[in-house]
């Protein structure tokens, strides 16, 4: 009789799950096919920043989502990869798959040497040094000799591609961008869904209990920590070459609160979330560019309302609403 | 010229005196940031904000009512303390029972709005704002020369911070706010309004660094962006003296400025961030922090 209930249960489960995956995968290959036409319809400029927008923003909730750490800091790995990506094409004139993986790799480095420092500390603490080490980096680029300081990197050549596709032509550069997106986005999925993903959840749900399971908690954070800077990175090294220059603005406090305000708004620990939140951000800065009105205060106000009565973002409560548990998304958190 | 390791004495003290001045300031905010953080477990980055807010209304109450420094003092505090209030009760409050990320992403987004909106109304230049009379003009101490207006920034914050100290450790209310720290619910069973001591506490944080936002105006030039850079250090301050104790704050507010002030005579490339690189040394030495009893 019990076993008979069980079953019941778990075919209902199963169920489920699978109609979850069904309708997530017609809305990823919507999504995908939207942007490949995309470029006939909107300012290929535009969409290429949305696009390294969003992978930051997905990178950051690697960490804001998936582990529960608030880093406070993000703008030194996306700044210092466009800065490391720009110097590598410019001045040594490294092929761009080649500068944005420099860019990768250095953004890994400095996620490695904040995330060190910043972990000893948990929660809001945790916030409050990344912000401060993200400062500090700050004033070394501002500094130093090899970022040119307030003028930044500019002009840099978007090259071509193994040397072989040019990349200056706008169409090239897109796909190149968008191609680059998925691969992100498709590590930032396996990444997740992997044993080491599980246990990052884990630690969020309850750090004390993972640590008394035996893992390694400081290590699984710093791991995380580690992956998120180096996707930033790559979201920071590709927006050098798509708007050919790095400047100070990309490492400033501002842009890393700009990547939480995207992430929040978009959901926080939803996969795609972030990218909606990456859009509605970089479409709202390109409508008030034309217009004095400072962008900062439409920032700070959304900001605000998020936090107060929006927490879930659109993405959550696009899953929580009637519509949404109706296409089997609650269990998608 | 009398000369220490190799430095002009004059130099050496004239950085020193500067380092005291904004070990005034950072302890002057790390203490409010301390008191809020105690109490209501928020992270106030509008801190920042109300410190300029305070240097702001200072100057408005000059230009349009010509309310002198000496009542400003009083004044801007007062009000911007009231609106901070009004914020904690009105949107603040609801934020308590969730995560305490969020409170800093609300109070993030409420320094974000303060700022944008001043730069918009009175752009991001720098707008003097004069030395009292009184204070003005400076007295030779035999070897170096003070500028009197410095040198009661630095007594006055000082008599602040011990007396904010005072109110907390030794009043009445001072016991009250430390109960409710300890167990807001235990006390509120005692029949005490904690509510009303969280919104008062937020409010006498918010006034405190009003209160700083004044004392600086004379220093600095008032503008809308004053407060952002200045807050990210007092965060470094924070977090190497730990939150748990008022008097931690107010010491390693001073001896992180006059550190800072040193480095600017002997390695001046790096005086803007060597707070930083005290905080990261710490963090690995000492997680909890220099004075802070829970990590």
């Amino acid at each position: 009789m019990s076993d008979a209930v069980h079953t019941t249960k778990q075919k209902a489960e199963l169920a489920q799950s699978r109609k979850t995956s069904t309708s997530y995968a017609v809305f990823l290959l919507a999504g995908f096919a939207l942007l490949l036409i995309a470029p006939m319809f909107f300012y290929p400029i535009f969409l290429m920043k949305l696009l390294c927008f969003a992978l930051f923003a997905c990178a950051f909730n690697l960490l804001l989502g998936y582990t529960g750490l608030l880093s406070f800091g993000h703008a030194t790995f996306f700044g210092g990869a466009a800065y490391f990506t720009a110097h590598a094409v410019k001045v040594w004139g490294w092929t761009p798959e080649l500068g944005v993986l420099l860019g990768v790799a250095g953004a890994a480095v400095l996620g490695l040497v904040m995330g060190v420092v910043a972990i000893r500390r948990q929660g809001i603490y945790f916030a409050m040094i990344t912000l401060a080490l993200s400062q500090m980096f700050f004033f070394f680029c501002l500094q130093s000799e090899f970022t040119q300081g307030e003028d930044g990197i500019q002009q840099v050549p978007r090259g071509h591609l193994f040397g072989l596709i040019d990349l200056s032509v706008s169409t090239n550069m897109y796909y190149f961008v968008l191609a680059v997106f998925v691969i992100g986005m498709v590590v930032i999925w396996r990444f997740i869904n992997s044993p080491f993903g599980m246990i990052l959840k884990s630690i969020r749900e309850n750090e004390a209990r993972a640590t008394s399971l035996g893992y390694s908690v400081a290590r699984y954070k710093l791991g995380a920590f580690v992956m998120s800077a180096a996707l930033a990175g790559l979201a920071g090294g590709l927006k050098s070459l798509v708007f050919q220059f790095a400047t100070l603005t990309d490492v400033a406090w501002q842009m890393s609160g700009e990547v939480i305000l995207m992430t929040l708004l978009g959901g926080i620990g939803t996969l795609i979330g972030p990218i909606f939140g990456a859009g509605l951000v970089v479409t709202l800065q390109n409508y008030l560019a034309t217009s004095d009105f400072p962008v900062t205060i439409i920032t700070g106000v959304v900001f605000m309302v998020c936090v107060l009565v929006f927490r879930r973002g659109i993405i959550g409560e696009f899953y929580a609403s009637r519509f949404g548990r109706m296409l089997g998304f609650e269990h998608r958190h | 010229m009398t000369m220490i390791f190799g430095i002009p004495i004059q130099a050496l003290l004239g950085q020193l005196l500067i380092g005291l001045i904004n070990g005034s300031f950072y302890a002057l905010l790390s203490l409010g940031l301390a008191v809020i953080f105690g109490l209501l477990r928020v992270i106030n980055f509008a801190h920042g904000a109300q410190y300029m807010l305070g240097a702001f209304v200072a100057l408005l109450l000059l230009q349009y009512f010509g309310i002198n420094y000496w009542l400003a003092l009083f004044v801007a505090p007062a009000i911007v303390g009231i609106v901070g209030a009004v914020v904690e009760r009105t949107m603040l409050s609801r934020l308590y029972k969730l995560d305490a990320l969020y409170g800093l992403l609300f109070t993030f987004g409420l320094a974000l709005t303060i700022e944008g909106t001043f730069r918009y109304l009175y752009g991001s230049a720098g707008q003097p704002y004069s030395v009292p009379s009184l204070l003005a003009g400076g007295t030779n101490l035999g070897f170096m020369f003070l500028p009197i207006y410095r040198g009661w920034v630095v007594v006055i914050s000082l008599i602040v911070c011990i007396g904010t100290w005072l109110l907390i450790e030794k009043t009445k209310l001072g016991s009250y706010l430390r109960a409710a720290t300890e167990n807001a619910v235990l006390v509120q069973a005692f029949g005490v309004n904690v509510p009303l001591l969280l919104t008062l506490t937020y409010g006498l944080g918010a006034a405190l660094a009003a209160f700083a936002g004044v004392l600086a105006a004379p220093i600095y030039q008032v503008s809308p962006l004053m407060g952002t850079n200045l807050i990210i250090v007092v965060f470094a301050v924070v977090v190497v003296g730990g939150m748990g104790s008022i008097m931690g704050a107010i010491v390693t507010g001073y001896m992180l400025g006059i550190a800072e002030g040193l480095t600017k005579v002997f390695y001046p490339e790096a005086s803007n961030i060597v707070i930083f690189v005290i905080m990261a040394i710490v963090l690995l030495i000492r997680p909890a922090g220099l004075f802070g009893r829970d990590a």
